[in-house]
């Protein structure tokens, strides 16, 4: 689990842009939308596309991410339960 | 009265200009991507979502910044914008292309494709500076001081804005040049084609 | 602002489009009275395994369309469907075609398909525009618009500005996009793509539809020129950028709603005038329900709008100006068009959708459009007649 976060961390880093940031600058708690990381809706497609590419999930409903892509925490969580490579 | 050039900046061969005045010098051998971050950086411009921005919009919001901040004049409201280049968004077309023709493997990504229309960076100025002003993109297969002449005269004419932000903002593949300056009926240098033409030079 | 005094007046004339629905304006115009949409099942494994929903023109039959025109030289689908928008104009103006007119090509992504062949000159749309102004002999150098979806409709607003400001006597507008990989794979990615033929500020909307179009239009000031019963002045017009987000419209409406609310200042018109509106109606959840904002910001709640893209998809940097012709030659027989696709209200303010063909007595017709990059224009038309003058 503790790889995968730090994984994420660094695909987020580099599939968002966030020149300015490395891992350890992202708790695995912080949010990552609004006040958090500051993400915003073209970052959230953006995730959907790492789901879908890297580890296999395809999510259909852009609702579903909100829960999921809460932090990355709750990220890790959801893909080590519903990953199919 | 008639339009007058206010301010102009430039950014061409690894230098930032100011009214005629050099401001930066990048490295010897930049790419045009670490060049435009070294400006970003000296001119602190503190603002991340440049990092996501596409080469075009890079240029444009860092050309426009350094002479919208650099420049002891407010910011009309209605300060239209009228940008124009030759590739339109040609670097993040061929990223977005390339990223779908790789078979099964393809996967388009939103962050670019967001990018992949040359006016966004009409958008990005505008949300920076909080333009809700007419603004407008052209292609030309080369700087067109007649078309910016008679277009941003029309502009103020027609009292569509009481200013403009005009410029040229080429980029493509590591060759680039930004030429932006600021029209309006007050004094100025003449707003000629001569003047123009030796103002990009 | 003060507004300008002794500015000459401008007029269209002479619209002409290139649909899957028909080849030209007649063919598009029966189409819609006869019920008809331009959308279908697409198979295209190249595009997507599955099948969806598009409006992509027949090659054969433009290939058998085009052959029929006089042109040397190889071009490209794109340009052909230009070319044949254009004919009626060249033909009907050709001794006008001088260098007091000039020519506004609008298009976001022109022959994109370019960029997977060898020779990249075609992307370039300088390029396009230069090889079709030479083949219908127009001297001045073309000005291509590349501004969006607002591109169309913002292409005859500039055309009225270089006019009104003395630059050239007569304007010819031509817009144009293409079905491509490049745009459906993208719209895909933003998860902004229907299941279904779009369906414009209906409850079950769920994204757009594509389509591809080419359409033109003569701008002129010169209404001793036109030939044709009825022709439009353009009353007026603006182009109100949101200040927002580079990809989702304001939730305000702020742009459109200022954009509107200059023009009908412009143009001295008031809310009540204005008979009908033809929206940008794209179907995603976010753009109709900023126009529902937006119109009724400027109390135009009221107003029967519609929106084309059930008919024709979105057709990006064609859209604006296909819907003013489409819609103008509506008003031509005092008939509003029918927003398809519409069943239940879909937004949280009322707006009078007209999902049906509808007779009234049109004479100011408002033309809206917005896009990425936070972009909005809006443009009034107001009917004469050659009798009357």
């Amino acid at each position: 689990m503790e790889e995968l976060k730090t994984e994420l961390k660094e695909k987020i880093i580099e599939a968002l842009n966030l020149e300015d940031m490395s891992v350890e600058d992202i708790n695995d708690t912080d949010m990552l939308f609004e006040e958090g990381l500051g993400l915003d809706s073209i970052d959230a497609l953006e995730l959907i596309i790492i789901l879908d590419k890297d580890y296999g999930i395809k999510l259909t409903d852009s609702k579903d991410g909100k829960k999921i892509f809460q932090s990355i925490e709750t990220m890790a969580q959801y893909i080590t339960e519903h990953r199919t490579k | 009265m008639e339009n007058n050039i206010i301010h102009y900046c430039n950014i061409k061969n690894n230098e930032v200009f100011l009214d005629g005045k050099k401001l930066y010098s990048g490295q010897d051998g930049d790419q045009f991507l670490d060049f435009i971050k070294g400006v970003y950086k000296n001119f602190e411009l503190n603002y991340p979502k440049f990092y996501k921005m596409d080469p075009l919009c890079k240029l444009a919001i860092t050309a426009s910044s350094i002479l919208l901040d650099g420049i002891d004049q407010d910011i009309d409201p209605d300060m239209g914008l009228l940008l124009s280049n030759k590739s339109s968004c040609y670097d993040v077309d061929v990223k977005h292309q390339d990223s779908i023709s790789q078979g099964e493997e393809s996967y388009a990504s939103p962050a670019n494709f967001v990018y992949t229309l040359p006016n966004i960076a009409l958008g990005e100025i505008s949300i920076k500076y909080k333009l809700r002003s007419e603004n407008s993109f052209f292609i030309f297969e080369g700087f067109n001081p007649e078309f910016m002449i008679d277009y941003a005269n029309s502009m103020t004419k027609l009292r569509k804005s009481s200013s403009v932000l005009c410029g040229w903002i080429e980029v493509k593949e590591n060759v680039y040049n930004a030429f932006m300056f600021l029209v309006k009926p007050e004094a100025g240098l003449a707003f000629t084609k001569e003047n123009l033409l030796n103002l990009i030079e | 602002m003060n507004l300008p005094q002794n500015i000459i007046p401008v007029y269209v004339a002479n619209g002409n489009c290139v649909t899957p629905m028909g080849l030209n304006l007649l063919d598009n115009v029966q189409g819609i009275l006869d019920g008809r949409t331009a959308i279908e099942q697409v198979k295209d494994e190249n595009l997507q395994k599955e099948p969806f929903y598009g409006a992509v023109i027949n090659k054969d039959w433009l290939e058998n369309a085009y052959s029929k025109l006089e042109y040397n030289g190889d071009f490209s689908t794109l340009e052909k469907m230009m070319l044949l928008a254009l004919e009626d104009i060249v033909k009907t103006y050709s001794d006008h075609l001088d260098d007091k007119c000039g020519i506004i090509f609008s298009s976001t992504k022109g022959n994109i398909e370019a960029l997977t062949q060898d020779n990249k000159e075609a992307y370039f749309l300088h390029y396009l525009a230069k090889k079709i102004s030479k083949a219908i002999g127009i001297p001045s150098e073309p000005i291509v618009l590349s501004n969006a979806c607002v591109s169309g409709i913002m292409a005859i607003s500039v055309a009225k500005r270089l006019i009104q400001t003395g630059i050239y006597n007569h304007m010819i507008v031509v817009g144009g996009d293409l079905f491509s990989k490049f745009v459906f794979s993208g719209f895909q990615s933003f998860q902004a793509i229907s299941s279904q033929p779009c369906k414009p500020y209906d409850k079950a909307r769920d994204g757009i539809t594509l389509g591809e179009a080419a359409a033109s239009i003569f701008v002129t000031q010169n209404r001793d020129l036109i030939s044709s019963e009825s022709y439009y002045e353009v009353i007026g017009d603006s182009s109100i950028n949101d200040a927002n987000h580079i990809s989702g419209p304001s939730r305000t409406g702020e742009g459109l709603f200022q954009s509107i609310r200059n023009a009908m200042q412009e143009a001295k018109v008031k809310s009540p005038e204005i008979d009908c509106i033809s929206s940008h109606g794209t179907a995603t959840n976010f753009n109709d329900e900023m126009e529902a904002q937006a119109f009724n910001r400027v109390a135009l709640e009221t107003i029967p709008v519609f929106s084309l893209k059930a008919i024709y998809g979105h057709t990006l940097g064609a859209a604006g100006l296909l819907e003013t012709v489409i819609s103008l030659n509506f008003a031509d027989k005092n008939l509003i068009p029918p927003s398809l696709g519409y069943k239940d209200h879909g937004l949280t303010l009322p707006l009078n959708i007209n999902n049906e063909i509808q007779k009234k007595e049109i004479n100011t017709v408002l033309k809206t459009a917005s896009g990425f990059g936070g972009s909005n224009t809006a443009v009034l038309f107001k009917k004469c007649k050659s009798d009357g003058k």
